[in-house]
Parts: C-alpha cells; structure tokens; sequence
C-alpha cells in the first residue's frame, strides 16, 4: 500500500514519517500525475494561502477531485483541513469542498496563542487517548448533518470524517502516537478493498 | 516544554510551526504593501524590518527593530505568520515583539547589536526565536539558549550565495562528523564547538538539529534557493533579494515554486526565464571584517 503526501509546502516529512511507522510507504507528491501511484493522500500542515497558490500552479484541483470521486481517502490536518473543507472563513477563499465543514482560519489566534492539549478521539468505536498541538489552528465553525465529529476540544469538533475524507484541525504528526495515522492507513486499506 | 537527554530546549508548538513551513520562503518586508505582495506571492510568513539588509549595509547607522506601527500595519495587511528582528541580545526590543504577537522573533545579526557578550534567553518568552549562526557549535549554543528554528547567517544583503553555502556546508559537514565519533569523543568535541554536551549528543544519534534548520542570506534567484535546499535547508528566507530586483512579485513567485521543486532541474529552468535583472551583488571577500554582518553574535 503507497500512501501519497502532499509534498508542495509543509510538514509533509513528519507526516512521511508517521505513515512509514505504520508500515506503509509513503511518497511525496509534487505534481498531479503522482497521484497515480498512490492509494491515498495526506494534505498536511503549512500555510493554506501558499498552498493553494502551488496548487493552483499546478493544477491539481482536477486531480484530486478525480482521485477522491475515485474512493481514494484523503486526510487533511491543519491547512490540509482548510483546503477541503467546503467553506472557509477569515478570510474567504477557495477550497475543495470535499468535507462539508465550515473553517474559520487562525481562530485562536497567532503563535503567541498556540497550544498542546491532551483529548479524546472516537476511532472505529473505541475512545483512544491523543495528544493535540494546535497551531495557528483552525476552527470548525459548522458540521454537516453527515458529517461524523471523531474528536472535540472544549466542546468543539476538531477532527471529523465524511466517508473517505478525514480532517484535523490539530497534528497528529508532530506527535510519537501514530494511531490516527494508523486510522487512515485503515481507511486508506479498506478503500482498495472494496475497489 | 520539550528536553533533549534531560536538556530544555523550545516548546514544541513553537519548533511545530517551524515544521509547518517547511518548503516554504520567508520573505524580509518593510511595509504592508511589500507585505501584501509577498503573500501573494505564495510566501510561508514575513519578516518585518526597519529596512532590507542591503540598505542597511548602504546606509549604515544604528539598524533596530522595525517601527511598532509599521509591524501593526503589516500583521493587518497579511494572514500568513509575521516574524520581526530584534537586535541580538535586545530582550526589550523582543519584549515589545511579544506584546504585539508577533509569530517569531528573529534575533537578528542584520541589526546592529545590543550586546557584544549575551544573546537573549530565549525561554523567557512565549513566542518563538529563530537565530542565525555560522557553523554547528553557534547552532547548538542557540538552541541551547532556547531558538525554535535555525537558519543560516550568509552574508545578509550581499545578493551572494557563497557565505550561505558555507555556513550551511559547515553545519551539515559538522553534524556527520558527529556521527562518526566514539562515545568517548563527545565531551571534548563539546568543549572545541562551545556547544552543550546533551545536544551534541543528540545529533551525534540522530545526525540532524532537534529543530529544523533553514537558511538565509544572500539568496537572489531561484537557482539560489534550491541550491540552499539541495545543500540541506528546510526553507529559506529572502531578504533583499526580492523588493531590491526590478520585478519583485515576479521573482518572488519563481523563488516560491524553486523552492518546492528544488529537486527538478526543468522547473527551475522554466521559473527562471523572463524575470527581469537580479539585485546587484557584493563581491563578500572584499568586505572589510568590520562590514561583515555575519560576525555579529558568537
């Protein structure tokens, strides 16, 4: 199983890293045709705003609406989360809408407000103990009504799943638990599955 | 707060936001509409300061942190993270970049320094330092003291890549000599880099820096930052390299895409064509060592 990540801008090698623990391989996508070869793919942590202009250059929003019509799962932490979502706050700018959540941008605010939490996330039924950093971080504003809410903090949603697609507003990758990473692969391995 | 073999070293949020813009360019501004023009450039963050560094070395004078108002004005304009210098050992100057939440503090061998023994302590702070340094062991020293991120000195404002290219080859080639010493090695190579015993020790194991490493100065085409990438940065940053060529958003959008693709000859070549002329550069081997900025800081 080959697990793509997104490699234009980003903390795509600690994402690398994590799925290479959970014994897949892992491959950094630059160009659109790479995503071929892969069976899923992480849109990891960076700054939305500079990704997007990447994307763009690229043109990898047909790509990756194919490969997600495809079955193929996607998982977005952070800015990953910002450019699938279907709507984005603070300010406007264009997504994929491939999850329907509403995201407001750096709505803690800057660094200076950035932080480490310890959680709870719902995975495959079973509660399981993680560990959150939350920078610059993200809010999820609004869920869907088909939009299943995996994890919260402070009574908000911070991670969430809409069938093949699985978001965070937090990073798993900077932590040494890999059993969110270990989820996907799940997704990732059943998805080829039923295909 | 993280350790290193029982050391403390920055707070992981702050070395995480270094990991998120990774691949990315930091580019220096000096108002909102340079501000403005970067981020739509695809850069990472911006780095607020009074004045480019070439101006500076042109000028001459008291360099400091940028004007409190002008830094407001930017954070205003841009929604991507902005860092600002302070004058190496100036804890006030970085007193006043926390007040104003500012995402990182660049205490920086650009200004003119306000101490000539001590760099700040960096733990006194909520928000992250990124620190330059010439080699391995002023590395270590300021990671030691508590920076997030470290970056390459290069010789800032000179448009010339060989000072960069010689202090990143100097910290890579440091960190695998590491990695071939005996235990036994570590105390003395600790004692002839000045650098704290449990960091070494660290990147003798893992042959990297606990915190990523970036590099600066000097950085005017796109083929300059990849070479910086190739050699080992994680991210650059560009400082007059950018608003001191004769088409800033232009050259600012190659150096972004060269950046990401920094492994692929083809796309460095296409993003170089048509950009208009580079900054002009400075021969850095004929600067007199009392106009090095690099030698600022220990």
């Amino acid at each position: 199983m080959r697990v793509g990540v997104l490699a234009l801008q980003g903390d795509f090698g600690l994402h690398a890293k994590a799925l290479e623990k959970c014994g897949v391989e892992a491959v950094e996508v630059r160009k659109p045709t790479e995503l071929d070869a892969v069976d899923g793919l992480v849109i990891p942590g960076g700054e939305s705003t500079t990704l997007l202009k990447l994307i763009d250059a690229w043109d990898f929003v047909p790509a990756i609406e194919k490969f997600h019509r495809a079955g193929k799962p996607l998982f977005g932490t952070c800015a990953g989360l910002i450019i699938l979502a279907r709507e984005v706050e603070g300010p406007r700018q264009f997504s994929l809408g491939l999850i329907d959540v509403t995201v407001e941008r750096n709505a803690y605010g800057r660094q200076r407000e950035s932080f480490e939490a310890a959680g709870v996330a719902r995975l495959d039924g079973v509660d399981t103990r993680i560990e959150m950093f939350f920078i610059r971080a993200p809010r999820i504003r609004r869920v869907g009504p088909d939009v299943h809410v995996l994890a919260e903090h402070g009574g908000e949603p911070v991670m969430a799943r809409y069938g093949s697609v699985l978001v965070a507003t937090f990073h798993p990758e900077l932590t040494d638990s890999t059993v969110i990473h270990r989820y996907f692969c799940d997704m990732v391995g059943q998805a080829r599955i039923a295909a | 707060m993280s350790d290193l073999n029982g050391l403390r070293i920055a707070d992981k949020k702050h070395i995480g936001l270094a990991e998120m813009l990774k691949g990315g360019v930091i580019m220096d501004v000096t108002n909102a509409e340079q501000a403005k023009i970067a981020e739509d450039a695809g850069a990472v963050s911006v780095m607020a300061l009074e004045r480019v560094p070439s101006d500076i070395r042109r000028d001459g004078g008291v360099a400091r942190m940028s004007p409190v108002k002008k830094i407001k004005e930017i954070q205003k304009a841009v929604t991507i993270p902005v860092m600002a210098k302070a004058r190496i050992g100036h804890f006030v100057e970085a007193q006043i970049l926390e007040s104003l939440a500012v995402d990182y503090i660049d205490e920086s061998e650009v200004l003119t320094p306000a101490d000539e023994h001590f760099h700040i302590d960096k733990f006194a702070f909520r928000i992250p330092f990124v620190c330059g340094c010439r080699d391995l062991g002023e590395a270590l020293r300021r990671i030691g003291e508590g920076a997030a991120m470290i970056r390459t000195k290069g010789e800032a404002g000179s448009g010339n890549i060989v000072e960069a290219v010689r202090h990143m080859r100097a910290v890579v080639s440091g960190m695998r000599r590491l990695t071939t010493l005996s235990p036994e090695e570590l105390m003395t190579e600790a004692k002839n880099l000045g650098a704290p015993y449990e960091l070494l020790r660290w990147v003798a194991k893992s042959g990297k820096l606990p915190v990523p490493n970036f590099s600066a100065g000097g950085i005017a085409t796109p083929a300059d930052a990849a070479l910086m990438m190739q050699l080992g940065a994680e991210a650059v940053f560009v400082g007059s390299g950018i608003f001191k060529s004769s088409d800033p958003a232009q050259r600012a959008k190659a150096i972004v895409q060269a950046t990401t693709h920094f492994k692929d000859p083809d796309v460095l070549a296409r993003v170089s064509e048509e950009l208009g002329d580079a900054m002009v550069g400075i021969e850095t081997s004929k600067l007199a060592e009392k106009d090095l900025l690099q030698t600022r800081g220990w």
